[in-house]
């Protein structure tokens, strides 16, 4: 945990610095801009400059990451004391699954469209992550992005991201016609058809 | 009069259909949200604020989507108590003095009392402190209603340093999270010259960018990290807050957890509730202590809900003729802490509502919630929007009731729920915060930020660096900023407008105080653990000569 401190503490002092360095930055476009001119309290009477609260913050940052290293060397906080890793096992193998699964939902979104990304995330989750039963796993997967495509598409019109054009066209375009030609009441059905199948899936599966 | 009056009418409209649905749906999901281990009213309120955009546009009424949010904070209060007690793991940082006696009372076969314990206790703390709150709120606005630009920055200063003195988590970790955050806060347009900055890549340089990762001409509907600008559009506080408390915190629960939460099994019945409500009277000392101190600590800057409990928790047995019974199912000792986190939460709205300025992680959220809505919280909301801020107190009184009633009626319910599995919920919170976000800001680079930043935030709370106070800066950062300038401007760069009352401000040779006396307490505040430090040192010294 120690090096994990130290080492941490760096990278944000190195990041502090850099903050620092584009704070006195000017616009691309003037090119007689002289760096660092524009953190000043007190320009031409016109006040503080753009850069000089963020370039006060970053200090800020730097002094408090020098004070963290100092106290990491004395021993005087808590992660600098411990004996104990970082992350153990399981919490690295579980960021990289959980962290992992992430990342390749947002790279799928691009990809398949929101709501496939979803089932397919929910499905990598309880039955890889959750060694949930099959029957019970692929119902969620369906269920739960079907409840979203609902709630946020066809009553809140509120578009989430379709893939490719195919699979717009295809899929989404004729379903969203579907869906917003029913009254509300039918869509509350199908949210409760949706619900009752879970329902009997959660069931069967315990069984 | 006045205000009853105005009370009267506020709680009237809190009562239309729309608002009263609303109130009840936003309790229901508070409670949920609460019992569930590792998400808390701050969750609940982050990962449902994209909801309430459709709520404002549906209900055009300005109060309905806060009273949704306050609804579910009052809800996830009552509801933190449900897994302290029966999981033994609390539900949220605000019930963890509850699990102290709750635990015990559970294990001893108490644990429907210790649940309508809590409920009650909730309750009355809820109730108090919303009596409190609109005694005090009108009032505390008018005064605000004379400060100045260096007033409320002293004020916003104040409160970061109420972090630094009374958080007690690491300091240079919790200055470090409060820069950072006010630095988020800068990144885009500077409000004043209009100029950009901190914005890292212009867009020639993004299509370089995404040219070189082969990602530029997707043939999506929705394109790659589709926002024009990236960081130029600045960093959205939800962005922030649905990552820290979204997905960080979830990783960081399943980690602690590991999956692997056992329950007490419970019995309630009707008869079982009453005998519940009569053992009330064992535990009134807590309920009233918990009540009046929770409010209290609630309304302090950065303080909130969590030590607000622990603090009761803390007196009630410190003051208790038995006090070697706390830890061992004292009901006192789930009465303190639960009135106190119902009662803080409260407290904690009132400088929100009244100086803009939020008390806990939560009303940071609920604060940032009203800017997006159009709102300005502030000392001018109560004389310019009293069509919001009445029917807001007026639900307060109710989702009171309903609170306590749902509560009451549903616990097998909840009980039932907290037996889902995690390994089902994780992914769905998982999936509501990506959803929520790209509804809220209709872009895929927010939803990659915000990912990132919750990946960084789990890694940052391994070693104990605070996330809260990043929260609460980003929200205040942009105001911040520009009172400071706007201060600095009028005394031509002097820094003596914040800390000299004699400074001449206006040229008329007036004495400014309040400016002065916020700064030079948060001053204090800032300093007190170098005090303390010295006052060990010197100590230390006097007892070994």
């Amino acid at each position: 945990m120690r090096r994990a401190e130290f080492v941490t503490a760096i990278i944000l002092a190195l990041l502090s610095v850099y903050l620092m360095w584009k704070s006195g930055e000017g616009p691309e476009w003037d090119t007689e801009y002289v760096h660092w001119s524009n953190i000043s309290v007190n320009i031409d009477g016109s006040g503080p400059g753009k850069g000089f609260w963020p370039f006060y913050l970053a200090l800020g940052m730097l002094i408090s990451c020098i004070w963290i290293i100092i106290n990491a060397i004395r021993k005087q906080s808590p992660p600098s004391q411990s004996d104990e890793p970082f992350m153990d096992g399981y919490a690295a193998k579980m960021l990289l699954f959980v962290g992992g699964g992430l990342i390749a939902f947002l790279v799928l979104i691009d990809m398949i469209s929101m709501y496939a990304a979803i089932a397919v995330f929910m499905l990598y989750y309880m039955l890889f992550l959750g060694r949930h039963p099959l029957l019970l796993s692929i119902v969620t997967c369906l269920v739960v992005p079907f409840w979203l495509y609902l709630f946020f598409d066809i009553m809140m019109t509120k578009v989430q991201p379709k893939g490719t054009r195919w699979i717009e066209d295809t899929i989404y375009n004729p379903a969203g016609e579907f869906f917003r030609s029913q009254s509300l009441i039918m869509i509350a059905v199908f949210f409760a058809i949706s619900g009752a199948i879970l329902a009997l899936s959660a069931r069967a599966s315990r069984q | 009069m006045e205000i009853w009056d105005a009370l009267y009418q506020g709680i009237w409209i809190a009562l239309q259909p729309h608002n009263l649905g609303l109130a009840v749906i936003g309790v229901v999901v508070g409670l949920f949200v609460g019992a569930l281990p590792g998400l808390g009213s701050v969750n609940g309120v982050a990962i449902l604020l994209p909801f309430t955009f459709v709520i404002n546009s549906m209900t055009a009424d300005p109060a309905s989507p806060m009273i949704f949010l306050a609804a579910i904070y009052y809800g996830a209060m009552y509801g933190g108590a449900i897994s302290s007690i029966t999981l033994g793991i609390p539900g949220a940082s605000t019930a963890v003095a509850t699990t102290f006696d709750g635990r015990p009372m559970a294990l001893k076969g108490d644990a429907d009392r210790a649940l309508v314990t809590a409920a009650i206790a909730s309750f009355i703390g809820g109730t108090v402190a919303t009596v409190f709150f609109t005694g005090f709120a009108p009032f505390l606005s008018s005064v605000a209603l004379d400060f100045g630009n260096p007033e409320i920055f002293a004020l916003m200063l104040l409160a970061f340093a109420t972090f630094i003195g009374l958080g007690g988590d690491d300091i240079p970790k919790t200055l470090f999270s409060i820069c950072f955050g006010l630095l988020l806060a800068t990144v885009g347009f500077d409000q004043i010259s209009g100029e950009p900055r901190l914005v890292f890549m212009n867009e020639r340089e993004q299509t370089a960018l995404l040219t070189t990762l082969g990602v530029a001409d997707a043939e999506a509907s929705v394109p790659f990290f589709d926002s024009v600008g990236w960081f130029s559009r600045g960093i959205q506080f939800l962005v922030l807050a649905i990552g820290v408390y979204g997905i960080g915190e979830m990783i960081w629960t399943i980690n602690a957890s590991r999956y692997k939460i056992t329950m007490t099994e419970t019995q309630i019945s009707f008869m079982r509730i009453m005998r519940g409500i009569v053992g009330m009277k064992d535990a009134w000392k807590g309920t009233t202590i918990g009540s009046l101190l929770g409010f209290f600590v609630g309304i302090l800057p950065a303080a909130g809900a969590t030590p607000g409990s622990l603090m009761s928790y803390g007196v009630t047995k410190m003051t208790s003729r038995n006090p070697k019974s706390y830890g061992q199912g004292n009901p006192d000792g789930v009465a303190a802490p639960e009135a106190a986190n119902n009662s803080a939460s409260t407290g904690a709205m009132l400088p929100m509502m009244t100086l803009g300025i939020p008390g806990s992680p939560t009303t940071a959220v609920l604060l940032a919630g009203m800017v997006i809505w159009g709102l300005e919280p502030g000392p001018r909301l109560f004389e310019d929007r009293p069509e919001f801020v009445w029917p807001l107190i007026g639900s307060f009184y109710i989702s009171n009731i309903i609170a306590v009633l749902v509560n009451l009626a549903f616990i097998p319910l909840f009980l039932w729920v907290l037996r889902m599995p995690f390994t089902i919920l994780a992914p769905v919170i998982f999936v509501l915060s990506i959803v929520g976000t790209y509804a809220a800001y209709d872009n895929m680079f927010d939803v990659w930020l915000m990912v990132l930043f919750g990946i960084g935030a789990y890694l940052l709370r391994i070693l104990d660096y605070p996330l809260a106070p990043a929260v609460l800066a980003v929200v205040l950062g942009a105001t911040a900023e520009e009172k400071l300038r706007q201060a600095l401007l009028l005394s031509d760069g002097n820094f003596e407008v914040f800390y000299n009352p004699f400074f001449d401000r206006d040229g008329k040779g007036q004495e400014w105080w309040i400016a002065p006396v916020t700064t030079w307490i948060a001053i204090i505040l800032i300093a007190m653990p170098i005090i303390l430090w010295l006052f060990r040192k010197v100590r230390g010294q006097h007892n070994e000569a």
